[in-house]
């Protein structure tokens, strides 16, 4: 589904300063695979998603999604970020249909599939409401919705949960692979949680910092569905130590 | 219980609080006998303005004539020039310090070459409202375009929608309550442009009443007429905070 072949990024800042922020990397991922991607900051997590959605091009290298080279922005993407980011005058129902309006689709034709996405959500009731009326899981399950009404093939979500608390978080982790278990999206799913990294992914992209570049992936031997209870599982244990291990060597490393 | 307590903070108590102000202010005039062209009694302002009261409609209505002007001028100038620093950095470098040197002359000192120019009449007051209102819109709508979340441009163009799209459906309305801070400020900044035009050259108008009465030792008149401005601007503020909460309905109750 998407291939990065020797891609690498480097930006220059506001000052003049170029910036590694991706240093080669070669990654594939398979079609209704989900992946995440586990790092410290500045590893080039969030940079590694801008360049698989199109919207920033590769200092290097080449990225094809469906084979076909990404040059730009293409539509067949759904963003998460760790902010909602709702549009505060639109209910709830109106922001869910903010991305198919954004693509220029007929938005009369999306009612009924974002009435059943925040069914799925267990939104279901919500639809006049305002964001400001959501807790702010609620607002992120919003903003999933948004994301998947186009119906893309392809989920981008940059710590979607980040800004949740502990238990809302776990919550929506379950959820999440609830929903990619019904709909079967790709998912690029960046986080800093090792645990939630394990619990949700196929395969887990290990990435270090300064040049951010992957260190190793690791494959998630976990049957699903997942749960909770799985982080009792010494599999589980042995896959956290070893990415946590990975991590910090890599600090190590540094003078 | 709490209503009651409410109401008696945010009005009983600064209603009464000016109420024995004025008191104060009546009795000192007649215990310390000063002379009325200095500072005359309450009672002496309202009786004076009442008098003059068919007069000062129709300079109230020349003001407010003038005022309107200029803060409409400011708005249909500020905002589309704040537009253009926001999208194109280049205009931003021409522009910038352009609006920075017109804010660092002071207007007083523009008006009376500015009424040697434009010449009599109301239009020429518009100008100096304009010139002293439009700022605050300019830098405040152009903090708002600015401050559109990153996420939000990078959703938009992931779905491949026009820049202008992205304007009218994201950023304009995101920076709404920038563009109203922007013009509450400069509502009340146009009444002082429209006085300070009036003060320079005019025979019509609240300013010029101020102006005149005072040089006939007319002080009543005179504070009549501050009366009358600083009402203005109040109800004009108001006016424009009334305009926001209809148009940004979200916003009353995210403040609550």
């Amino acid at each position: 589904m998407i291939r990065l072949q020797e891609v690498e990024k480097t930006y220059r800042t506001r000052r003049g300063d170029l910036v590694h922020a991706l240093a080669e990397t070669t990654l594939e991922i398979g079609d209704r695979e989900l992946v995440t991607l586990v790092g410290p900051s500045g590893c080039g997590k969030s940079t590694l998603l801008k360049l698989v959605a199109g919207l920033v091009p590769p200092s290097r290298g080449q990225i094809r999604v469906r084979e076909q080279p990404v040059t730009g922005p293409f539509p067949d993407v759904g963003f998460v970020f760790q902010q909602p980011v709702l549009l505060p005058w639109r209910s709830v129902l109106d922001n869910v249909l903010f991305s198919v309006e954004m693509l220029g689709l007929d938005l009369r034709q999306y009612r009924k599939p974002a009435g059943d996405l925040l069914e799925l959500t267990g939104l279901a009731g919500f639809e006049t409401k305002y964001p400001r009326e959501l807790s702010g899981g609620m607002q992120q399950r919003v903003a999933i919705c948004r994301a998947l009404l186009p119906d893309p093939s392809l989920l981008l979500m940059d710590e979607p949960f980040g800004a949740l608390d502990a238990m809302t978080r776990e919550e929506m982790s379950l959820e999440l692979l609830r929903i990619w278990e019904e709909r079967r999206k790709t998912i690029l799913f960046v986080t800093h949680s090792i645990p939630e990294a394990i619990l949700l992914a196929d395969r887990v992209v290990v990435m270090s910092p300064r040049p951010g570049r992957v260190a190793r992936v690791l494959r998630v031997d976990l049957p699903r569905p997942r749960t909770m209870e799985l982080e009792f599982d010494p599999r589980f244990k042995a896959h956290s130590d070893e990415i946590r291990s990975l991590i910090f060597a890599g600090r190590k490393e540094r003078p | 219980m709490s209503a009651v307590r409410r109401l008696l903070g945010e009005a009983v108590v600064p209603a009464a609080t000016l109420v024995l102000a004025l008191l104060a202010w009546e009795a000192a005039t007649w215990a310390f006998r000063i002379p009325r062209f200095i500072m005359p009694a309450p009672s002496a302002i309202l009786g004076e303005g009442w008098e003059w009261r068919y007069r000062f409609i129709e300079h109230t209505w020349v003001t407010l004539y003038e005022t309107l002007g200029g803060f409409a001028l400011s708005m249909a100038v500020g905002v589309p020039l704040a537009v253009l620093i926001v999208y194109s950095p280049r205009l931003r470098g021409a522009i910038y310090p352009l609006i920075v040197l017109t804010q660092s002359v002071p207007k007083i000192a523009i008006a009376p070459v500015l009424l040697l120019v434009l010449g009599f009449g109301e239009i020429p007051k518009m100008v100096v409202a304009f010139l002293v209102a439009f700022f605050p819109v300019v830098v405040d709508t152009a903090t708002g375009l600015a401050a559109t979340p990153p996420e939000l441009l990078d959703l938009s163009r992931s779905y491949r929608a026009s820049a202008f799209k992205t304007f009218m459906k994201v950023r304009l309305p995101l920076a709404l309550p920038f563009i109203f801070a922007g013009a509450k400020v400069a509502i009340t900044l146009s009444v002082i442009g429209a006085v300070v035009g009036e003060f320079v050259g005019s025979d019509r108008g609240l300013g010029y009443v101020i102006l005149s009465s005072t040089s006939y030792w007319k002080t009543e008149v005179a504070f009549s007429a501050m009366i009358l401005l600083s009402l203005m601007a109040i109800v004009l503020f108001a006016a424009v905070s009334l305009v926001e909460r209809v148009v940004c309905p979200w916003l009353a109750t995210e403040q609550s």
